[in-house]
């Protein structure tokens, strides 16, 4: 699969994202959610990693030093508990990591529907915003003027 | 180096001061010319096109111009400040991926050192300004509602954006905590309006609007200036400003589209390239004449530097809301703008309340809150938070501090070799006071909200791109860099429109402030014709 991929990650590189891709957003039957390291989801994202893959490319290799490169071959529960160890404390190249891989998955069709959400770009057809209750203004329409006004105080008299 | 044909007035920058002074100048029949550095936008270039709308917030139309790296942009050395630099360059500048928060500087804002005893006041108040501010609405077309017993009275022409469902709950809140609050004026259609149509609610607008619906100078201001016979050139990044042996301007060296060194003579040169841009353009037109800098005598360009910290506390309430299915202003607070002797600082906040955002952004924003967990428990916990965030940003007056400043980084440089700006800048003491005032106020009105998980980002990934105070205005040449009307003290044919010259920051957006001010300056100008350098 990794060979497939349009992609300046190395084969390694590749496998390794597809891991923890799969450990920090898994599939979820129940809920209908696909894992992030879903085929088509995963081809997404490597193919948009663009600028980011500097800091991904770090990211990797912290996640690999932290699991002394036996990331792999740990037990779901295990592979978690590293990445939510590391993630707060792991800088730009953390949230990079994050932001490629949640960017990829909230917008894959299946994702979205699984959601509620419809799956397309918000051009042209755009969101229908409910207007909401007006009347709460009521009450706020009551009050006197309260911005300071230069021409009428004194200076320090506020 | 290749010449071109003198122009009256060569205004640098077409964002939002440059394309108002543009429309405004255009009716002397003078020849104006603006040099832009950016390209022309097309409503096809913007991410709500496509699936990757919300991606594309961290790429190619991120607000950092480090991060965006376009070929247009130029670098910022903003390593030494916690507040990071945000812009555009293009036509349109800034206003291409501003929130479109219209509030005004309130009357009070320009004199803070006669009523509260800090900085300085302004040489002009908001009564001079008033009807700039009135027409600047009307030009960009203004959506909002009259009545607000927190601001001076003023007369947006569309109808406020929708509470909405996120709306409502906040101003329940509100309500109940008896504070002020009032539908934010935007500068967003919400009907069709001078040829553009209306809002449809494309979602988070920031990284421009497909619909035309946002006002970006783009399509408000340039078209009608532009039909007025002003020439805009894109692609074309100045250099520096020269000047003669009188020490007035003579024009601008700038690099055109294929990196060719132009010259361009002017009679009058307008910067427009705001807080950031416009000292950093000065200061690289050192010359013997002018060896600090041009128009430096006071040693005041680049100085100020005002930021405005914005603080943003996030919460999670139990009903589905309606975030990235609309535009995110909806409500404004000004319960704690003015000063109050009580409190443990001077002037004030706004509390601007925000829509959320789109679904990989909810979860960008909630894995670096710390509150959304990877694994299996991510799924569960998202669905709590997806389309259920309320979140409140502090817009904190900043006060100007001399050593908070623009200077020139020695090393970094943009693609065409020009020294690029190095920032360097605290957060004052008293701003952090009124910056944890305001996320306690905030804290307080999200719980009244019922909302739970609340969390405070205070700085890092907060930086609204108000580049404010680096030329000062003054009448005292020897504490300002430009007088009341916007000239520059040491160069009497060069003018400051933008940010620069704002002499304290008020605790709001600054977009409307910022044109009212280029247009009364552009007013000034067309008054003073005949005796413009005097």
């Amino acid at each position: 699969m990794a060979a497939a991929l349009d992609s300046r990650l190395s084969a390694a590189e590749t496998d390794a994202l597809t891991k923890i891709a799969g450990t920090m957003v898994p599939e979820d039957a129940a809920l209908g959610m696909p894992g992030a390291d879903d085929p088509a989801i995963l081809e997404d994202m490597v193919r948009s990693i663009g600028r980011d893959l500097p800091l991904v490319r770090e990211a990797l290799a912290a996640i690999a030093a932290r699991s002394g490169g036996a990331f792999a071959e740990m037990d779901q529960a295990a592979r978690e508990a590293l990445i939510n160890e590391w993630y707060p404390g792991g800088g730009a190249s953390a949230l990079a990591l994050g932001r490629v891989i949640v960017s990829a998955y909230y917008r894959d069709d299946r994702v979205l529907m699984a959601l509620g959400h419809e799956a397309r770009a918000p051009f042209p057809k755009g969101y229908v915003l409910e207007q909401g209750d007006w009347s709460l203004l009521d009450v706020v329409r009551k009050r006197q003027p309260f911005w300071r006004d230069d021409r009428v105080s004194p200076p320090g008299d506020r | 180096m290749a010449g071109n044909e003198k122009v009256d007035v060569l205004i640098i920058g077409s964002g939002a001061s440059g394309a108002a002074v543009a429309w405004s100048l255009a009716e002397t029949k003078m020849r104006i010319l603006c040099l832009e550095q950016g390209d022309w936008m097309k409503p096809t270039d913007f991410p709500s096109n496509g699936r990757d709308w919300e991606a594309r917030r961290y790429t190619d139309f991120e607000i950092s111009p480090n991060r965006r790296g376009r070929d247009t942009d130029y670098p910022v050395n903003d390593d030494n400040s916690l507040m990071k630099i945000a812009n555009f360059n293009g036509v349109g500048g800034g206003t291409i991926i501003y929130t479109a928060h219209w509030p005004r500087m309130h009357p009070s804002d320009f004199k803070v050192k006669s009523l509260d005893g800090v900085a300085d006041d302004w040489p002009v108040d908001y009564w001079a300004l008033e009807k700039f501010y009135e027409e600047n609405d009307r030009m960009m077309g203004v959506s909002g509602l009259a009545g607000d017993p927190g601001v001076p009275p003023r007369h947006p022409p569309m109808p406020p954006i929708a509470l909405g469902r996120t709306g409502t709950r906040y101003a329940q809140a509100m309500n109940r905590l008896g504070w002020h609050w009032w539908p934010s004026d935007s500068s967003i259609a919400t009907t069709d309006y001078e040829g553009r149509a209306g809002c449809i609610n494309l979602g988070h607008c920031t990284p421009g609007c497909a619909q035309g619906a946002k006002a970006s100078t783009d399509i408000t201001y340039w078209p009608l200036a532009i039909r007025a016979g002003v020439e805009l050139r894109t692609r074309c990044r100045v250099r520096e400003i020269t000047t003669d042996e009188r020490g007035m301007a003579a024009g601008v060296i700038y690099y055109d589209a294929d990196g060719v060194e132009q010259f361009q003579p002017a009679e009058v040169v307008v910067l427009a390239c705001n807080g950031v841009g416009t000292p950093r353009l000065l200061l690289n037109s050192a010359s013997a004449k002018f060896p600090n800098g041009l128009a430096n005598s006071s040693g005041l360009v680049g100085r100020n530097l005002m930021l405005h910290p914005w603080p943003i506390v996030t919460g999670y309430v139990d009903e589905p809301l309606d975030g990235g299915r609309g535009p995110i202003n909806t409500i404004w607070s000004k319960q704690f703008y003015e000063t109050d002797p009580s409190r443990d600082f001077v002037r004030g906040y706004t509390l601007q309340f925000g829509r959320g955002t789109g679904p990989a952004n909810q979860a960008i924003v909630g894995a670096a809150s710390g509150l959304l967990p990877w694994g299996r428990d991510h799924h569960r916990r998202y669905r709590r938070m997806l389309d259920h965030r309320l979140s409140i940003g502090v817009a904190c007056e900043d006060l100007p501090e001399e050593h908070n400043r623009v200077t020139l980084d020695p090393v970094l440089k943009d693609g065409n070799g020009i020294p690029a700006p190095r920032i360097d800048y605290t957060i004052a003491e008293n701003t952090r006071r009124m910056m944890e005032h305001g996320i306690a106020r905030a804290e307080e009105i999200l719980t009244e909200a019922g909302a739970t998980d609340l969390f405070a980002s205070r700085t890092a990934l907060n930086y609204p791109g108000h580049l404010l105070g680096t030329a000062r205005m003054g009448t005292d040449p020897e504490r300002s860099v430009v007088n009341e009307w916007g000239r520059a003290h040491d160069v009497k044919n060069l003018f400051i429109v933008d940010g620069s010259i704002w002499v304290t920051s008020g605790g709001v957006n600054p977009t409307s402030t910022i044109q009212a001010l280029a247009l009364y300056v552009a007013d000034q100008m067309k008054q003073r014709l005949a005796t413009l350098f005097d």
